[in-house]
């Protein structure tokens, strides 16, 4: 019997980290309660990750085919997934709370008649009962949540829970799906994805991040380090940068922006608002540049460089290129 | 065109957030309410298509205790007709499958070309209600939109939304939810005359009885925690900038051991 059940994003061909965090955590949860992990993967592609999900403790994987499932639909993916949730009764559904997993999971949810405990940092058992602690008002407070009806459905913030290998089955068993054409849902036109790979700051290891200080929109310094960390660090902006212009809405950390949980964060020429500080306050390791001392930035930095960045970024970017190529 | 705007009030961004010395919520005295700012886009997104098509209609509904009428209130100082607010203390502080099945019984009350929420509220960060909403009122939705071009024919829009790694255009068809992000718009401000107008406007209230539904909840939240402090940990001054940069570089690799 599957007690725990997860789902796999796949973007681009390939599934998610965030899907072997999940699995990591769901092995856990679902030896706790002693029963069975599976997943839910969408797609004709899906098949070839089942072993990958195996390796990290999934015993079975429900691969859902469907011409409609072949790219991302909110209608068609809740529909299969509550499809598939309704069959095979878990107790617990876990998702991530991605970009995908935030237009998903209440939709499904609400199929089920349900809610989603979204954005959880951390997971415990209470007897049969999981626990999600969530960070609310972007992170001023946390409070540990609950569902009360079942499934109990939970999203995971991404790059949060720790993957750890438990090799399992991973068998695959498909899914057959019709999709109920009497509801109604958008068409994709055009979908225009930056090439370049960039991680998006929900899930990126490493952010870069610039704001009133870096005087203009030129973030050459900061791409710069951003692209010496490699792949999984991306530029970030306070809302003073992005209400000025110099950077697009999407890049935007704080409360009336993203939320974020880097390794890494680098705040430069930043004061640091309640609602920038309360957006990456749980980030791991903060370094602040700015050139005033009393900025509050400074009293969250685990690294406090009091300096122009203009002159401190470049040679960091200097001993940062000699020690990562090394 | 006809739009339903659902609204929220939220503590000021400004707000220090303290929880209760028992741990079951936060500490509500002193705190300045707001609309929730994602909720001003929808605001502001739904009177740009009033006056696109010189013609409709823009319709509060917000969900709330009595404080919440300030912001129907100040929705309608923007320019909105008119509000619908419901009050019930059986509501308050409730899951988002509770208040999408309040939005949605409310919703079935009124007639509407499209439905804005904000794609969340910056108080319980769920980000859920809007697409409950549409599910339970078996409407198609698009989240994260920062781009709204409706149809003459009012049967579609095409909308942008915001991806992971970038943009998606949709065409959906009409009524659908639509849920709010930033670059949707530049909310206007309320005018002094707005602002009088809008104390005259009509504020309809409702309580879970007036709307059929008699909620349930799905959720539970206790055990509420401020985040683990955090202190100020080496500052680095005077220094010349290569100095600097190789100190906090090798500590970051040595240390911190996050490079």
């Amino acid at each position: 019997m599957s007690k725990v059940m997860i789902y796999g994003e796949i973007k681009g061909g390939k599934i998610k980290k965030t899907a072997f965090e999940l699995a990591s955590e769901g092995r856990k949860l679902a030896d706790g309660l002693g029963g069975e992990l599976s997943a839910v993967l969408m797609g004709a592609q899906a098949e070839q990750f089942a072993s990958d999900l195996g390796r990290y403790g999934v015993d079975t994987v429900y691969v859902v085919e469907a011409p409609e499932l072949e790219g991302y639909n909110s209608e068609y993916y809740a529909q299969a997934l509550a499809q598939v949730i309704a069959e095979k009764k878990p107790e617990v559904v876990l998702l991530s709370h991605t970009m995908q997993g935030k237009d998903l999971a209440p939709r499904t949810a609400a199929k089920l008649g349900v809610a989603t405990v979204a954005d959880c940092v951390s997971f415990r058992l209470d007897g049969s009962t999981l626990v999600g602690k969530r960070p609310m008002y972007a992170g001023k407070c946390y409070a540990e949540w609950t569902a009360m009806a079942s499934p109990q459905m939970f999203s995971a913030r991404p790059n949060v829970l720790e993957t750890a290998e438990n090799a399992k089955a991973g068998a695959v068993e498909k899914i057959a799906f019709t999709v109920d054409s009497s509801r109604t849902t958008y068409s994709t036109k055009e979908l225009s994805l930056d090439t370049s790979g960039k991680v998006d700051l929900t899930e990126a290891e490493i952010i870069v991040s610039g704001g009133r200080g870096m005087g203009g929109s030129d973030y050459t310094l900061l791409e710069e380090m951003a692209s010496i960390f490699g792949p999984t660090a991306t530029v970030g902006a306070s809302r003073a940068a992005v209400d000025a212009g110099w950077r697009p809405h999407s890049d935007q950390v704080g409360q009336t922006g993203k939320t974020v949980t880097p390794n890494l964060y680098v705040a430069c020429g930043i004061s640091g608002s309640i609602q920038h500080l309360a957006g990456m306050g749980s980030s791991k390791v903060i370094v602040a540049i700015n050139k005033d001392p009393e900025a509050p930035i400074f009293t969250k930095a685990d690294y406090g460089i009091v300096s122009d960045l203009f002159k401190v970024v470049p040679e960091m970017n200097k001993e940062l290129r000699a020690l990562l190529a090394e | 065109m006809k739009s339903l705007v659902c609204l929220k009030q939220v503590p000021d961004t400004e707000t220090q957030i303290k929880v209760n010395p028992d741990g079951t919520g936060i500490v509500t005295e002193g705190i300045k309410y707001v609309i929730n700012p994602y909720d001003e886009f929808s605001v502001e997104e739904a009177l740009r298509l009033k006056e696109k098509f010189k013609a409709g209609e823009v319709l509060i509904l917000s969900i709330g205790p009595d404080r919440a009428t300030e912001a129907i209130r100040t929705a309608l100082a923007m320019g909105a007709d008119k509000g619908i607010h419901i009050s019930d203390e059986s509501l308050n502080n409730s899951d988002p499958f509770v208040i999408a099945q309040a939005l949605a019984a409310a919703a079935a009350q009124t007639e509407y070309d499209i439905i804005f929420c904000g794609h969340r509220a910056i108080d319980d960060d769920f980000g859920e209600a809007g697409a409950m909403l549409a599910e339970l009122l078996k409407l198609p939705q698009v989240t994260l939109v920062t781009k709204v071009d409706i149809a003459d024919d009012k049967t579609k829009a095409i909308v942008e939304r915001d991806v992971e790694g970038g943009k998606e255009t949709v065409e959906v068809p009409l009524p659908c939810v639509l849920t709010s992000q930033k670059g949707l718009n530049e909310p206007r401000y309320a005018s002094l005359p707005g602002i009088m107008k809008a104390k005259k406007k009509p504020i309809d209230k409702k309580t879970a009885a007036d709307l059929g539904i008699s909620p349930e909840p799905k959720l539970r939240s206790n055990a509420y925690s401020m985040p683990p402090e955090r202190t100020a940990g080496k500052k680095f001054e005077g220094m010349e900038p290569p100095d600097v940069a190789k100190a906090v570089v090798q500590a970051l690799r040595n240390e911190a051991k996050v490079i």
